[in-house]
C-alpha cells in the first residue's frame, strides 16, 4: 500500500540536510555535530529541547574516564562479565575516547563542573537541568532550527525507500508540519511506558516504531526489564542513594535479601505480593549534606512529603523504565550509526546499548556516555549521507501506517488501547521476573491488540499523537517479549524462570523486527568469549 | 503533580507554557497560564525550575492531587524552594568543601 505525501493537509514545510528526531542528549549532540559539518538541520521535539526526555530532570552520571591505560581497562572490565559478555569492546574504546572529548568540551563550554579539593574539574557527572540548557544553547548557536512540542508522528520515504523526512504535529497550534530531508537521526529516547518515571513520559517508544515501519531492525529488547526505585507515589527514581537504605517490611523488620544493588528481586516479590516495603537511608551527618548537594531533586518528593529518609521509614515503589535504562534499541549497522534503512540513524536510547553494556544496564554512566557519543556519530554519518542526496527527486511517500492512515476498522481508542498495553507490561511478574508461559500468553494479547488495531481508521487530529504512541507502546512490549521467549536463559537484566541459568550456546544477540508478524533472529557477537580488557 | 499557580506572583511570561515537555499549561490571553491537562504532568518538576518568579508548585504525589493551597506554600516557603537547591536562583548553589563530597565517592 504505497501512499504519496501530497495529500496531506501539511501547515508549515521545511527542507534539510539533516532531521534530528528527539532533543535529548543523543539528539542534542547529534544536531550540534551535523550542523558543524556544514549540513542544515532541524530538530523536532515532542516536548521542549531542554527540559524533555529522561536526562533534563534526572542529571546522569557519566563514563567519563581519563585515557590511562589502567584506568581505561578497568571501566572496561566494570560490566563485562554482568552484561553477559555481549558487549564490543572496539565500541566501548570509541565511546569511552568520544565521551571523554565531548565532556571535556562542556566543560569548554561552560558547564558548572563541581571542584575536587585539587581544583580540578569532577566530570564524572552532569546536572541534568545546566547540561540539557547548555545543550539547547549550542544547538542554536550552531544555526539548527528547533521546533519544539512538535511530536514526529510519521518518517516519509522516497521512491528508493530511503528516508526522506517526517511528518508531525504542531501540537500547540494543532496542525502539521513536514521536513523533507536528505538524512534523518531517530533520538527519540526509549520507551517507559507512561510509568512516571522521572522525565519518562515523553518516551513512548515512537522512534522504533517509525523506523520499524520503514524496515530497520531491533536489536537486544530482551533487556529491557529494568525499573528503578522512588518513593511510593513519587516519580524521582533516582537509585543511587538506595545504595545506603536498609529496606524492611512495615513492621521494621527487614527483608530477607533485599538490597538496592543484587537485591532488586526480593524487594519486586514483596512489593507483588502486595505488601509494603520500606526504606531508611544511613549515612553520617557530613554524607547527608554531600547527598543533598550532590542530587537535590533525590530529596525533592522527601521534603515535600515531610519525609526524612536519614530517620523516618518510608515506603518505596519500583517504578517501570524499560528500555530507557535497558539495553535494548534500534540495530546498528556501522560506526556511523546507520540503520538498515539508508538514510536513516539512530542515537541514544533509541539505539541498542549493548555494545557497549552487554545484557546489564546502561543506567549509572554508560548510557549518558552513550547518548553523547553515538549522537555525534550518528548527526556526523546523517550529514554525510545527506550530502549525497541534495537535488534528488522529490516524490515523496508516507511510511507510517497503523492509526494515522484511511482503514475499514473503526478508530483506535487511544487510552483504551494504552491500559489494555500497560495492564501486561507493568506488573514484576510480566516484565522483570519471566516465565515463558506468561510470555507466550502477554504475547498473544499483545498480537490481537495489534491485530485490531491494525484496520483501523485515521485518528482524529486531536487523537493522532495518542494514538501512536500507544501503538508504539504495543509495538515494542511485542518486540520485548519475543525477544524475551527467544533467549531461552538468563543473562544480564534478562531473568527467566524456567531457565534461571546463562548458557554459554545462547552468547548471541537478538535480532527482531517486523510489524504485522514480529519475527526474531540470533546473531553473532562481535566480541571475543574471555578477553581480559585491555586498553 | 502540578497543583498551584500563584496568581500572585505569576507574571504571565508563559515560559512553563513553551518548557513543560508534556504540554500541561495553556496561554491565557491577557492574563496568567492556566493548568489545562493536569492528568497529562509527569512530576519532572522542570516548570518550577525554569519559572523565573517561583509561582509553581508541583507537588510530590505523582499518581494523584493533594490539594495543597497557595497560602499553606507561603507559609512553609515552598515556593521556589527546587529552583533554588538546582542554583538557579540568585545566589547560585554553593558547593560544600570537597572533602565532604568526596564522601560520595569510592
Ligand atoms: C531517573 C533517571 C536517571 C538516570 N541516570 C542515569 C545516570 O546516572 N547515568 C546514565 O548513564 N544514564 C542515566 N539514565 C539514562 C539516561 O537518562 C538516558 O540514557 C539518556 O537520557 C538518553 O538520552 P536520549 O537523548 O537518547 O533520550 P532522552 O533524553 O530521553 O530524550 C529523548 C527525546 O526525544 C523526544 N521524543 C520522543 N518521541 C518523540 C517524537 N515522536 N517526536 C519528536 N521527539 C520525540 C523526547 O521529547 C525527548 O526530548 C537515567 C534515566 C533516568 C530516567
Ligand atoms: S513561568 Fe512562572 S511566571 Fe511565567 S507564566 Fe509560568 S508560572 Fe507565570
Ligand atoms: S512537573 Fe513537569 S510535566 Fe508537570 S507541569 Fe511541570 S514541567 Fe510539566
Amino acid at each position: 500500500m504505497t501512499s504519496t505525501a501530497d495529500n496531506l493537509q501539511v501547515a508549515t514545510r521545511l527542507d534539510a540536510d539533516v532531521l534530528v528526531i528527539g532533543g535529548g542528549p543523543a539528539g542534542t549532540w547529534a544536531a550540534i555535530t551535523a550542523a558543524a559539518q556544514g549540513a542544515k538541520v532541524i530538530l523536532a521535539d515532542k516536548g521542549f529541547c531542554g527540559t524533555s526526555g529522561a536526562t533534563a530532570p534526572s542529571g546522569t552520571g557519566v563514563w567519563y574516564v581519563p585515557p590511562d591505560p589502567g584506568l581505561r581497562a578497568k571501566a572496561m572490565n566494570s560490566r563485562w562479565d554482568m552484561g553477559g559478555r555481549l558487549a564490543d569492546p572496539v565500541w566501548m574504546r570509541r565511546v569511552l575516547d568520544q565521551t571523554y572529548s565531548n565532556v571535556n568540551l562542556l566543560s569548554e563550554w561552560g558547564h558548572p563542573f563541581p571542584q575536587a579539593a585539587d581544583g580540578t574539574q569532577i566530570r564524572t557527572s552532569l546536572d541534568g537541568p545546566d547540561y540539557m540548557r547548555l545543550m539547547r544553547k549550542r544547538v542554536k548557536a550552531a544555526g539548527v532550527r528547533i521546533l519544539d512540542h512538535s511530536p514526529v508522528l510519521e518518517l516519509l520515504r522516497d521512491g528508493s525507500g530511503a528516508v526522506a523526512g517526517a511528518v508531525g504535529l504542531r501540537r500547540q497550534r494543532g496542525d502539521l508540519w513536514q521536513v523533507q530531508a536528505g538524512a534523518v537521526v531517530i533520538a527519540t529516547g526509549g520507551c517507559a511506558f507512561l510509568s512516571k518515571a522521572l522525565g519518562c513520559n515523553v518516551l513512548t517508544g515512537d522512534g522504533y516504531l517509525m523506523a520499524a515501519e520503514l524496515g530497520a531492525e531491533l536489536s537486544g529488547m530482551e533487556f529491557s526489564s529494568a525499573y528503578a526505585m522512588a518513593m511510593e507515589h513519587g516519580s524521582v527514581t533516582k537509585t543511587r542513594f538506595y545504595d545506603w537504605a536498609e529496606f524492611t517490611y512495615a513492621d521494621g523488620s527487614p527483608i530477607p535479601g533485599a538490597a538496592s544493588k543484587g537485591g532488586r528481586t526480593a524487594i519486586a516479590r514483596t512489593l507483588s505480593a502486595g505488601k509494603g516495603v520500606f526504606a531508611r537511608l544511613n549515612a553520617d551527618a557530613e554524607t547527608q549534606i554531600a547527598m543533598r548537594h550532590a542530587q537535590p531533586n533525590f530529596f525533592v518528593p522527601l521534603d515535600r512529603s515531610g519525609i526524612n529518609p536519614f530517620t523516618d521509614r518510608f515506603p518505596v515503589t519500583l517504578r517501570l523504565e524499560a528500555t530507557v535504562r535497558g539495553t535494548g534499541g534500534l540495530r546498528l549497522l556501522d560506526e556511523s550509526c546507520a540503520t538498515s534503512v539508508p538514510g536513516l540513524y539512530a542515537a541514544g536510547d533509541a539505539a541498542t546499548r549493548e555494545l557497549i553494556c552487554g545484557a546489564f544496564t546502561g543506567g549509572g554512566s554508560h548510557n549518558a556516555a552513550w547518548a553523547m557519543s553515538s549522537g555525534a556519530w550518528a548527526g556526523s554519518g546523517a550529514a554525510q549521507f545527506a550530502r549525497g542526496q541534495r537535488g534528488r527527486a522529490a516524490q515523496l511517500y508516507r511510511a507510517g501506517g497503523v492509526g494515522i492512515r484511511e482503514g475499514k476498522g473503526a478508530r483506535i481508542d487511544a487510552a483504551g488501547l494504552t491500559h489494555a498495553v500497560r495492564e501486561i507490561v507493568l506488573p514484576y511478574e510480566n516484565t522483570y521476573q519471566r516465565h515463558g508461559a506468561r510470555l507466550e500468553a502477554s504475547l498473544s494479547t499483545l498480537d490481537g491488540l495489534w491485530a485490531s488495531a491494525r484496520s483501523a481508521d485515521e485518528a482524529s487530529r486531536d487523537e493522532a499523537l495518542r494514538t501512536r504512541e500507544g501503538l508504539a507502546m504495543l509495538a515494542t512490549a511485542r518486540w520485548m517479549y519475543r525477544s524475551a521467549l527467544a533467549r531461552t536463559e538468563s543473562r544480564g537484566m534478562h531473568k527467566r524462570e524456567d531457565f534461571p541459568q546463562a548458557d554459554e550456546a545462547q552468547r548471541h544477540h537478538i535480532i527482531s523486527g517486523g510489524l504485522d508478524e514480529v519475527w526474531t533472529t540470533p546473531a553473532p557477537v562481535a566480541g571475543p568469549a574471555l578477553e581480559v580488557l585491555a586498553a | 503533580m502540578i497543583e498551584v499557580i500563584s496568581a500572585a506572583r505569576c507574571t504571565g511570561c508563559n515560559i512553563c507554557v513553551q518548557v513543560c515537555p508534556t504540554n500541561v499549561f495553556a496561554a491565557v490571553k491577557g492574563g496568567i497560564p492556566v493548568i489545562a491537562r493536569q492528568d497529562d504532568c509527569q512530576t519532572c518538576y522542570m516548570c518550577e525550575v525554569w519559572c523565573p518568579d517561583d509561582a509553581l508548585y508541583v507537588a510530590p504525589n505523582a499518581d494523584g492531587t493533594e490539594g495543597i493551597t497557595e497560602p499553606e506554600l507561603e507559609a512553609q516557603g515552598r515556593f521556589g524552594s527546587y529552583r533554588r537547591s538546582v542554583g538557579w536562583a540568585k545566589g547560585g548553589r554553593v558547593a560544600p568543601a570537597p572533602q565532604i563530597m568526596s564522601r560520595l565517592r569510592g
